[in-house]
């Protein structure tokens, strides 16, 4: 299996049997995964709401930087960051 | 209020009570294995008092509206249940994320269908090695590896997220490397390289199951090597033998914080080991609704926040990073429930317990007791 890791065009969707769920007695959203759990913060529930499988990353990114009313240059490799470690900790595939 | 001798200071009542994240049931205490580093109780739970199915869901009903989020059907054998699927399935409704912790040995390809059919996301296959001789000197069951194996490529067959949970011990540590080449030939996305944990029958079986330090250090070693080269691939989580840490482990995150253990019968416990705190009295699901056990039930309050902290731990910077270790380690080492937890290197206990486990390492006397069931509990 090859390494997982993230450029312009991977079309990163979460990892098999990763479910991003609406927790309705915390009011939060929460991502779960074989006996893991991760408690997102807001910008990575908008990140991970993008990742579709279909969605290549450059897209993702503009459209969060559109969203956040900020330059691709400084929304980019905070999302890029973001995936990277959640991809090497087996969230996020590409 | 009047202060009653005895009783937890008044601060106590203002513990902010969080909803529990997991819950765990120990669906029954039937097994076949009879591994000799088991965590269920000495005192195993006979059939007859098991829960019916319509309690379980109940149950699981309950703990999806208090707020768990994941749930964990273990054992003994939770696959020695007929209606583990029905189970699934209705944990799966009521929006719980599922996993299976298993011995695999009564997982065929029909009933791993049916568990993925029903929802299960995910399981655990527990290996006490990866030769047959090794994890029959563990189990005391011939054969036992040939069927996790196929336990394996069936739920992997099936759809169903692995883990390997590698128990080790000081007879199987020097196959770690081939642990993990076994991880990914069955599939496995993630690998516990869990040292036993001295509860239950483990804790009966310590000084034949205990690690050297040497073993150790070469252990974290390969770990951290494989970590390094499998990143993004399997994912590792490693669990040392906590009588040679530093600090004590964040039992479970905290008492009464995160997780919840249910009993074959329905005793709702803060860990799977806390019957073992005679000092306590445990609630039953039959007497009592989930939320009122969580919220107000003796056996979670008592150790619950910092109140109960001897002075060293209530002062100390770590305290909500470890919660105070565990209760149950304090009990069986230290001889008072809530000592500090003696694997703490601030415990007075804490050089006398490491020489323990070194002399009980290097003494190497193989002789167990494998798991069995009382005549009473039958």
């Amino acid at each position: 299996m090859a390494r997982s890791a993230v450029s312009d065009t991977s079309q990163p969707r979460l990892a098999d049997h990763v479910k991003l769920r609406f927790d309705a007695i915390r009011k939060r959203w929460v991502v779960m995964a074989p006996e893991r759990m991760l408690l997102p913060d807001e910008v990575a529930v908008d990140v991970l709401k993008c990742c579709d499988g279909a969605t290549p990353l450059a897209t993702i990114i503009d459209r969060l930087a559109t969203d956040y009313q900020a330059p691709v240059e400084v929304v980019g490799p905070d999302v890029v960051a973001l995936l990277q470690d959640l991809c090497e900790r087996g969230f996020v595939t590409t | 209020m009047n202060a009653v001798p005895g009783s937890p200071p008044v601060e106590a009542a203002a513990v902010a009570i969080e909803p529990p994240l997991a819950m765990l049931c120990e669906l029954t205490h039937r097994c076949p294995l009879r591994c000799s580093y088991c965590s269920n109780p000495v005192a195993l739970e006979g059939a007859s008092h098991e829960l019916s199915t319509a309690e379980w869901q109940d149950l699981l009903s309950q703990a999806a509206r208090l707020g768990v989020l994941q749930v964990h059907f273990s054992g003994g054998e939770p696959t020695a249940r007929r209606d583990l699927p029905v189970l699934v399935r209705h944990a799966v409704e009521q929006g719980l994320y599922t996993n299976l912790i298993t011995s695999g040995v009564l997982v065929d390809q029909a009933m791993a269908d049916r568990l993925a059919e029903a929802g299960l996301e995910h399981a655990q296959i527990g290996f006490p090695d990866i030769t047959e001789e090794g994890s029959t000197l563990i189990t005391a069951f011939k054969g036992g590896l040939a069927r996790k194996y196929a336990a394996a490529a069936a739920l992997k067959q099936a759809g169903v997220a692995l883990t390997m949970n590698a128990v080790i011990t000081r007879h199987n540590v020097e196959r770690l490397p081939q642990m993990f080449e076994v991880a990914q030939q069955i599939g496995a996305r993630r690998i516990e390289v869990a040292n036993v944990q001295y509860y239950g029958w483990g804790l009966l079986n310590r000084a034949a199951l205990m690690p050297s330090p040497q073993q150790l250090a070469w252990m974290t070693g390969v770990v951290t090597e494989a970590r390094a080269r499998l990143k993004g691939q399997l994912a590792i989580d490693y669990v040392i033998p906590d009588y040679y840490a530093k600090r004590p482990k964040a039992c479970l995150g905290g008492w009464g914080r995160q997780f919840l253990n249910v009993t074959p019968s329905g005793t709702i416990l803060p860990c799977h080991a806390a019957e073992t705190l005679k000092n306590l009295s445990f609630d039953s699901i039959r007497d009592r609704s989930l939320a009122d056990i969580w919220l107000h039930g003796s056996a979670f309050a008592a150790y619950r926040g910092d109140a109960w902290m001897p002075k060293g731990c209530r002062s100390c910077e770590h305290k909500e990073t470890d919660w105070g270790g565990c209760r149950c380690q304090a009990l069986a080492l230290a001889g008072k429930a809530d000592a500090m937890d003696p694997t703490c290197e601030q415990s007075p206990l804490h050089a006398s317990v490491r020489a323990m486990a070194e002399q009980e390492a290097a003494a190497n006397i193989n002789t167990m007791t494998y798991r069995t069931f009382t005549d009473t509990a039958r």
